[in-house]
């Protein structure tokens, strides 16, 4: 029963990473996918959204400013709000010029948000970075939550105690990621909403044409500032939910551009960037890849270990995580190459006016 | 005025300034050139120039051991033609294919080639810091002695000297190249309209290899010159390089190399020059800023003059 409980619990935390890279993937889509926006910063989004539910939610601290204590949905809301701004601004200034200038100046504004983040020690700890971030459905046992409303309305804290002892040590596991899991659903439902719409046509019109629908009077730089910060705030929610799953973040190696705005590059092409469903495929089959082979990597070594005792088997397991980031990318380049539509290739909206009901797929 | 205001100005923050130019000049030169002839913005640059320095050093370690103690700008000539090689390589691999696609296409390609090489620097020579020369650097004494008799005295280690030698070398021989050559002229006339240089019968592949060829000598003496600097060799050098030369490429214009030159050389004033206490006794702005200055001028450019100061391309 025990090793079942094992299994279990490890799908329960693909199904949470995976799921937190999915909204990351699909934040993506919208900028990418819907309209050939370039962002090379996703992790400075991620970061913004991490900050900002983590000082707005976390218990009043000596290290960081505030702690405010503030309900959990109000954290992921200004999340949101904090990184569209941001994504706002950088839109503003970049969106006019061509696709590269937008990608080095969002990789500009990833690395400035971190050194942000780094050096101004009063605000945000620094490279201590903070922890005892609240974690959805884990909070509830925390003594600060159940002492107060509206958890006090219900019991007292003794009772809440009790309670709480009661549960196996994991009870929030299925809840997290069952809410992580309905949240890719509502962004899903919302994002395909938007691609079917007016809106979302107008958005493929203008990624693969832009001179023609300037032409039919549509306005292309103010269309393409929606895509950046709607793509922005869902990444800032993912980057909350990023916050809540880690519970202790700091701004250089929980914000590695190579772990986060690599990885769910590779995840949008490989499920194939335009399709939301391939956005969500993809962040949980790599990260599954990622995930299994890091076991499988261990193993290896243990064994190559146990064959030359000469080989320091730590050294072998740095250099095995670079090994399997070089993997990563060398996959990118072949579906970039070889398969540019990914698993579910861009299945393009048709107007329901149109006559015929569905478009070619755009994969080539 | 020297005692008061000039010597801690020119040495600590006027020549840093200037030697950090010289490395993001000849960074950026590659970059400015990449932009301009093949059209895209290649991420990978930095990176390249990491594994140049990590080259360099293996060679400079390969031949000590051998008993061949070998100045690093010597060992810069054999590492450069692996460069070169290994920019031939990404080229025809992962770049080429993109070619006649859309090019965010190839970006996107770079932005992976950038991981991967790192990765493989990371996987080969581990992710540690590792020594480039040990020691202290001192002044030159012969430099310190002439300047001292004017009541100008200026520190400047030998490493100094020869980053500022190096640069001035590459720099003229890349006038040359660019004015005096067949190869040159057609580079420019690439990098200035791509069809009209087709038409003209320019061989556009070979300007391509080329291009690679000059970014490519240019970035591992940009990150030579950079270990001989800080005398350290770390993966995450390329990527902290890239900003601020993008920054020099756009504030110089694009496809222009003078223009990338004169902006490596503002960047990295700017950069020093930021934490001189203009006003009272604290630094202007923080050190831990000097990343964010670049940024700030590559930003001011994009929204008051997108072609650069030497009206390069905007795309």
């Amino acid at each position: 029963m025990e090793a079942y409980t094992g299994y279990f619990l490890y799908i329960l935390s693909l199904l949470t990473v995976g799921g937190i890279y999915a909204i990351f993937a699909l934040g993506l889509n919208v900028q990418w996918g819907f309209a050939g926006l370039f962002n090379a910063g996703i992790v400075g989004f991620a970061a913004v959204g991490a900050y900002t539910y983590a000082l707005l939610t976390t218990a009043e601290s000596p290290f960081h400013i505030g702690g405010f204590g503030l309900p959990l949905p109000v954290g992921m809301a200004v999340a949101m709000a904090m990184s569209a701004l941001i994504a706002g601004i950088i839109g503003l200034i970049c969106i006019r010029l061509r696709s590269d200038y937008l990608a080095i100046a969002t990789i500009g504004i990833g690395e400035i948000i971190k050194l942000i983040l780094k050096n101004e020690t009063d605000i945000t700890n620094g490279p201590r970075g903070i922890n005892k971030i609240p974690r959805a459905w884990e909070h509830f046992s925390e003594e600060r939550f159940y002492t107060s409303w509206p958890m006090s309305w219900f019991g007292t804290p003794e009772n809440w105690e009790a309670f709480f002892d009661g549960l196996p040590n994991w009870y929030w596991q299925p809840l997290f990621a069952g809410t992580i899991v309905l949240v890719v659903f509502i962004i899903y439902k919302m994002l395909e909403r938007a691609r079917l719409s007016p809106w979302g046509r107008m958005m493929t019109a203008i990624r693969e044409n832009e001179p023609a629908s300037r032409a039919a009077g549509k306005d292309v730089t103010r269309r393409r500032i929606e895509a950046f910060v709607i793509g922005a705030a869902i990444m800032g929610l993912g980057g909350a939910l990023f916050a809540q799953h880690l519970r202790l973040i700091e701004p250089t190696n929980t914000f590695d551009p190579s772990k986060v705005t690599f990885l769910v590059w590779v995840m949008l092409i490989a499920g194939g960037s335009g399709n939301n469903k391939g956005a969500i495929l993809g962040a949980y089959l790599i990260w599954t890849i990622w995930s299994a082979s890091e076991l499988l990597i261990s193993g290896g070594i243990a064994l190559i270990s146990s064959t030359f005792d000469t080989l320091d088997p730590s050294i072998l397991a740095t250099r095995a995580g670079f090994l399997r980031m070089m993997l990563i990318g060398i996959l990118m380049q072949v579906i970039l190459q070889r398969y540019p539509g990914g698993i579910l290739p861009e299945v393009r909206p048709a107007s329901p006016k149109a006559t015929k009901t569905t478009a070619g797929p755009t994969g080539d | 005025m020297w005692d008061a205001f000039g010597f801690e100005f020119v040495n600590f923050y006027f020549i840093p300034g200037l030697v950090l130019g010289c490395i993001y000049a000849l960074g950026a030169i590659g970059i400015t050139l990449t932009f301009g002839i093949l059209r895209f913005a290649n991420f990978a640059h930095g990176e390249i120039m990491m594994s140049g320095a990590y080259l360099t050093w293996t060679i400079m370690a390969i031949l000590g051991a051998a008993g061949l103690a070998l100045h690093p700008l010597v060992a810069l000539i054999p590492a450069s033609v692996l460069v070169i090689v290994l920019f031939l390589a990404t080229d025809r691999f992962f770049y080429k294919p993109f070619r006649k696609a859309d090019t965010i296409k190839v970006v996107m390609a770079s932005f992976g080639m950038m991981l991967i090489i790192r990765s493989a620097v990371q996987v080969i020579w581990g992710p540690n810091q590792i020594t480039f020369v040990p020691g202290i650097a001192k002044p030159n004494p012969t430099l310190q002695a002439l300047t001292g008799d004017i009541g100008m005295m200026i520190l400047m280690p030998n490493k100094h000297i020869w980053i500022f030698a190096g640069t001035i070398v590459l720099v003229v021989a890349l006038g040359y190249l660019l004015n005096r050559t067949r190869i040159g002229k057609a580079m420019r006339a690439v990098s200035d309209s791509p069809d009209l240089a087709h038409v003209t019968g320019i061989n556009v592949d070979m300007v391509i290899r080329a291009t690679w060829i000059v970014g490519g000598i240019c970035a591992t003496a940009a990150g030579v010159f950079l270990v001989m600097d800080t005398q350290m060799l770390e993966t995450t050098m390329g990527f902290r390089m890239l900003l601020p030369m993008f920054a020099a490429a756009i504030l110089g214009g694009i496809g222009k190399p003078y223009g990338a030159v004169f902006g490596g050389l503002v960047i990295g004033l700017a950069e020093e020059l930021s934490a001189y206490p203009w006003i009272g006794d604290a630094p202007l702005l923080s050190p831990g800023y000097k990343t964010g200055v670049a940024f700030a001028i590559m930003v001011i450019m994009l929204i008051v003059r997108p072609q650069g100061l030497f009206k390069g391309r905007s795309f």
